[in-house]
């Protein structure tokens, strides 16, 4: 029996993986819809698009490493369902494959507008069509000023392109960073010569192509219709289980009462691991310190815990290098990065063991950030 | 052009912290990371898949070679503040190392434990 997993993306390989360093014996399958051998996203939206990387060299490991792992690959495959009464999985071609867990990491995908010719950036025939057309384009127009939407602008205007952002926010990346931030790179973008756009009002110029980044879905059909509870995204407990308890929800597609729901490689990869070791018999509780980074142009930010809550920001440093600490009611929850690793590490720590830095602190380039 | 889709490799030899030596012939281009990973060199995670952001592709590297390595950037010197198996002198994270000609003979070693 053993484990199936649905979904092999960062997830879902890594949930495989961590259950064989786990010691975990006993059969894992690992089913994906795309013909390809599981990758990670990142290269996708960065070095891929700038010319730097192949698409190659975003596989997360060669086909022997499955065969040495025992891991039993099925690419290329849809589950059309889960029969929770019989305890296994139907492929959409008929085949049903029994399981003692099964781990539900089935992503999420993009929102799409009605503009049949806009190009999205999700996965690799995503990345492999645009990058395609990004060669024989011109004139680029992104929709959105979010992470993809950025950095997409970024690489496309570092080969060349006229590039215009529209956002309809007053500001880039909102959901996620603080004022300062956002003015920095919209700045940034401007230096650079990209044209951004906020707002309904001005008519964005013509274009030969147009990227649209304005955010993804989680895929919860399959949760739904085993008649296991969802909202935002597949709901689970502490310990990354659903309302079922041979059932797990990880990544992308998975939504946690007071954490929410992520779309980070960090949250995948941690969640897997957390999986892997409640399905070997841990009970570990999920705690990781969510993180996530953007490259755009020469800056780098590096974002660490969640800042949504703040009720008070102090910076440390002075543009291009600053740091960005939220707290609320006087706590620390998150520290957004821009071209200080060694602030981002700091606080990745810090937040982990439950810091007391106060805000003045924070501000004084001349006290240490220790645990 | 690589004549007949071969690609030129530099030798690379990676040895764990049990002693046991992998010599892998490394494309020029790859990374010493990706040298291990697309190999099964066990020793080497490198969870964020190369952009310095997870500190579990760190090695020791033979000090001769030490002077023939790119110099480290900052995300790469902090993120080494933070690896598992302590910092040393010689430690670099694998996933900024560029696998080149001047690198064949490269000796690294793998820590105990990456994660």
């Amino acid at each position: 029996m053993g484990v199936v997993i649905v979904g092999a993306g960062q997830a879902g390989f890594q949930v495989a993986w961590s259950l064989r360093t786990e010691g975990f014996s006993e059969s894992i399958t690992l089913i994906g819809d795309e013909p390809y051998l599981p990758y990670q996203r990142p290269p996708l939206s960065k070095g891929f698009l700038l010319g730097k990387q192949e698409l190659e060299s975003a596989t997360l490991r060669p086909e022997k490493f499955y065969q040495d792992q025992r891991i039993d690959l099925i690419l290329g495959e849809r589950v059309a369902s889960i029969d929770r009464a019989s305890r296994r999985v139907v492929l959409a071609s008929g085949a049903g494959i029994p399981y003692d867990s099964l781990v539900l990491a089935t992503g999420a995908r993009v929102r799409k507008l009605p503009d049949p010719s806009a190009l999205y950036l999700r996965d690799l025939d995503d990345a492999a069509r645009l990058k395609d057309r990004l060669d024989r384009a011109s004139r680029v127009l992104v929709i959105g000023g979010g992470f993809i939407g950025l950095e997409v602008a970024s690489a496309a205007r570092a080969t060349g392109k006229d590039v215009t952002v529209v956002e309809l926010q007053p500001r880039l990346m909102a959901r996620c960073v603080a004022p300062v931030i956002s003015d920095f790179f919209r700045d940034l973008h401007r230096r650079h010569g990209v044209e951004i756009l906020f707002g309904a009002g001005a008519p964005p110029p013509p274009a030969d192509l147009v990227v649209t980044g304005i955010g993804v879905t989680p895929n919860l059909e399959l949760a739904q219709e085993a008649g296991l509870p969802v909202s935002d995204g597949i709901g689970i407990d502490d310990h990354l289980r659903t309302a079922d308890p041979r059932i797990y929800a990880i990544g992308d597609c998975a939504v946690h009462g007071q954490r929410g729901r992520l779309e980070s490689v960090q949250n995948a990869v941690d969640q897997a691991r957390c999986a892997a070791a409640n399905i070997a018999g841990k009970n570990q509780p999920y705690t990781a310190v969510p993180w996530f980074w953007t490259d755009q142009f020469d800056a780098k930010l590096q974002m660490a815990g969640l800042s949504g809550a703040a009720d008070q920001t102090v910076i440390r440093g002075t543009a291009p290098r600053f740091s960005v600490f939220y707290f609320r009611s006087g706590r620390l929850i998150a520290v957004d990065s821009l071209n200080r690793p060694a602030d981002h590490m700091a606080a990745r720590k810090l937040l982990a063991a439950g810091s007391t830095l106060t805000p003045e602190q924070a501000a004084d380039e001349s006290f240490a950030l220790k645990v | 052009m690589p004549l007949f889709g071969k690609k030129e490799t530099a030798n690379i030899t990676y040895i764990s912290h049990a002693g046991v030596k992998s010599p892998i012939a490394v494309p020029v281009g790859d990374s010493v990371m990706e040298g291990a990973i697309k190999n099964g060199v066990d020793g080497i995670v490198a969870e964020c898949g190369g952009n310095t952001q997870c500190g579990t592709c760190h090695v020791y590297v033979e000090e001769a070679w030490l002077g023939k390595l790119p110099a480290m950037q900052d995300d790469e010197n902090a993120m080494l503040d933070t690896t598992l198996c302590p910092r040393r002198p010689n430690s670099r994270l694998s996933c900024q190392i560029p696998v080149t000609k001047e690198l064949n003979g490269l000796v690294v070693h793998t820590p105990e434990a990456q994660v």
